[in-house]
């Protein structure tokens, strides 16, 4: 049987910022929840199925915190699942959801992600030294820097490109209400001037620890009748591999690629940079704007910078990129994918505020977590799919 | 000797909990020597006040005071207590239903003796000395005395400066266990041999050693020892200080590919400017004295250039 047509209904977000402290986590999901379900007329109520995506337990400290969150997520009678695939969460949380819609299981789901940051520190949860090892980890920054320089070097990409992501990021999420950073100044010669964290790395090109919530109604071809916009899901999927492995390509990974062919086919795309109308990226650190428009195939292998040096992915470019702001304005891991895929779900809805793209027809939502070893994306669309 | 290393390791953080205004106003009530629970819809009283009403999901939003008095719903009996549980000494985890309250909480009950705990019987709560807005401002229950309850109540405090926080210390002791082939790795460098193994289906040479090939899946078992000189793949200037750091920036986290190595190992470099260091440096290990020596990677201090020319792009461009 084929799948069943689903569709984003509702889409609702936190005000992200680096501490919460008026939530506490079930109140931040809820926070999220409440403006999805209020998005989608409708209440916990109609909903059939809830399913709970966050990254590693040792952020928060607490192990399976959907144990304790069931009830005030109105879970208390109904199936309620937990996803994780570290950062990629969000995504592969959105699309397990989705899934139980298209296979016919349930008719309304509701999928909320989140991460509180502010209640340990993520630098420290991911660098906790093992007994026998060599005690040189410094959390993501530290994990994705050698690669990023790897990068640089294959394609001779000059050092500014990543400026240029992290000046044109920050200035689209002055036009997004819920982004976490808001710092008009920026530009790119004054994200050249910020430290150097994790050469080649700077400060100003590195995602900020953000508490946050987002949250997705996920509904059938029936229920979607009665929405004015839905966001047809035109393609899902997802992709793994092993975190280390000989002549691994850690700055193209195989199971990225993988997965961008297979969503591409999926969604009867053939030339992404000319049909899709906005993309929202998992861009955490600047310079994963032009690695991934080379991965996913929006460029050329080793041309993703030119895209991105020409304006191209700015909010009036040919494929703008990250219109919300991205992970770089707002990071709350577990969220940061779930946003992706839900920001591109408000674009083709129309629904993007001042960060909407005029027409946007065609949206992708992408997610990647671990050491760049989990891949989630979706594409959605305004018009209900054909294929 | 056992085939696997294995050592001790301790996660541990202080949690900062944000409690959220329902949370919050149980813990601030404790701290005020009152026991504050939330009615739901449906009329009844709950204590610790759930944050959002199981019926209409709203957020629970009308506060009741009930007694510090109650009656034990349910009981364990726990004759061996453990690491931070409430008592050193024998105790009883009690279900107790407060007077005012229709829903039992747990707490725990101090008596001296299994024979003292039984449901039904009265209880009353035993104050902290210091009250500080957390559950454990309720030392524990113990039997009611006779002609009412002993009160903590102080001036409610919660308009002034309410708890909107707890610190939650968690702590984690593991028992680390190197694989056997892992371990074989960390004998070796006992011994100042750098040992990896090689899959008999793709040839790769694994250093340290995974037990099976991560892209065929096949176990390995060849042993083969690698050089002590390589190649620096690509690298991390760590400027950034953080929580647990052990190495004090700024410092060079490199991938060292080992001549006779198929995958290269993160490691320190030193020797050189951390400007002056590039992509194709050759670089050795250089060992901390032989007496330091352990079962660790940490038995190389770091890696030094060795003055050579660099490597080709080409030569090291399909590890990156």
């Amino acid at each position: 049987m084929a799948k069943q047509p689903a569709a984003v209904v509702g889409v609702g977000q936190t005000h992200h910022r680096a501490k919460r402290e008026d939530v506490s986590m079930a109140g931040l999901c809820r926070e999220a929840m409440d403006r999805a379900l209020a998005d989608a007329h409708m209440s916990l109520d109609d909903i059939d199925a809830i399913v709970v995506g966050k990254a590693p337990d040792l952020f928060e400290g607490v192990m399976m915190p959907e144990l304790f969150l069931a009830e005030s997520l109105g879970a208390a009678g109904k199936p309620l699942l937990r996803v994780h695939t570290a950062g990629s969460v969000g995504g592969s949380t959105a699309i397990v959801a989705s899934s139980l819609v298209q296979a016919g299981v349930h008719k309304r789901v509701l999928t909320v992600s989140f991460e509180k940051q502010s209640e340990s520190n993520a630098m420290w949860a991911l660098s906790v030294p093992l007994p026998f090892n060599m005690p040189v980890h410094a959390g993501a920054g530290g994990y994705f820097a050698p690669h990023v320089r790897s990068y640089i070097r294959r394609s001779e990409a000059p050092t500014h490109v990543g400026a240029i992501v992290a000046a044109k990021d920050r200035q689209n999420a002055l036009k997004n209400p819920y982004a976490h950073l808001k710092n008009p100044d920026t530009t790119v010669e004054s994200v050249l001037a910020s430290q150097m964290l994790w050469d080649p790395i700077r400060y100003d090109e590195t995602c900020p620890s953000s508490d946050g919530a987002c949250a997705l109604v996920i509904v059938d071809e029936d229920v979607a009748a009665a929405s004015p916009n839905p966001a047809w899901i035109h393609g899902t999927v997802m992709r793994s591999e092993a975190t280390t492995a000989a002549e691994r390509d850690q700055v193209n990974p195989q199971a990225s690629r993988d997965a961008a062919a297979a969503l591409w086919k999926q969604a009867g795309i053939t030339s992404p940079v000319d049909e899709i109308d906005a993309a929202e990226i998992y861009v955490p650190f600047s310079w994963f704007e032009p690695m991934w428009l080379e991965s996913l195939g929006f460029a050329e292998v080793g041309a993703g910078w030119r895209l991105t040096e020409s304006g191209a992915t700015a909010m009036d470019g040919r494929i703008p990129v990250n219109c919300s702001g991205g992970v770089l304005s707002s990071n709350p891991i577990g969220a940061s994918g779930m946003l992706r895929f839900g920001e591109a779900a408000l674009q083709v809805r129309g629904a993007a505020g001042d960060h909407q793209v005029d027409g946007a027809r065609r949206a992708l939502g992408h997610a990647y977590g671990g050491g760049s070893q989990f891949f989630a994306m979706w594409v959605v669309g305004s018009e209900k799919p054909t294929n | 000797m056992t085939r696997s290393l294995s050592a001790p390791v301790t996660v541990a953080f202080d949690y900062t909990r944000s409690t959220g205004p329902v949370l919050g106003r149980f813990l601030t009530g404790l701290r005020d020597g009152r026991v504050i629970g939330g009615r739901t819809s449906e009329g009844k009283v709950v204590v610790p006040p759930p944050e959002f009403d199981p019926v209409t999901h709203d957020p629970v939003a009308e506060f009741v005071e009930v007694a510090p008095t109650g009656t034990v719903a349910s009981w364990t009996w726990v004759p061996e207590p453990v690491k931070d549980q409430p008592f050193d000494r024998p105790f009883a985890f009690v279900l107790v239903t407060l007077d005012g309250a229709d829903v039992p909480m747990l707490h725990a009950l101090d008596v001296s003796s299994v024979g003292e705990v039984s449901t039904g019987m009265r209880v009353q709560v035993r104050w902290a000395e210091e009250r500080v807005g957390s559950i454990t401002d309720i030392a524990c229950f113990e039997p009611a005395t006779d002609g009412g309850f002993e009160t903590g109540a102080s001036a409610p405090s919660s308009t002034i400066d309410p708890v909107t926080g707890v610190i939650v210390p968690v702590s984690l002791d593991y028992l680390y266990a190197a694989s056997p082939e892992e371990s074989a790795f960390y004998r070796g460098l006992n011994e100042g041999r750098i040992v990896g193994q090689r899959c008999p289906t793709c040839q790769k040479v694994y250093v340290p050693p995974r037990s099976a090939c991560p892209t065929d899946g096949t176990p390995t078992a060849e042993e083969v020892e690698v050089s002590q000189t390589g190649t620096i793949t690509t690298f991390c200037i760590v400027n950034v200080p953080f929580l647990g750091q052990k190495i004090t920036p700024p410092y060079v986290s490199a991938y060292v590919l080992l001549d006779g190595a198929d995958i290269a190992v993160l490691h320190l470099i030193l020797g050189v400017p951390a400007a002056e260091v590039r992509m194709g440096m050759r670089v050795k290990a250089v060992w901390k004295p032989r007496e330091e020596w352990t079962y660790s990677l940490e038995n190389i201090d770091h890696f030094e250039p060795t003055g050579d020319p660099d490597a080709d792009y080409d030569a090291y461009k399909h590890h990156l």
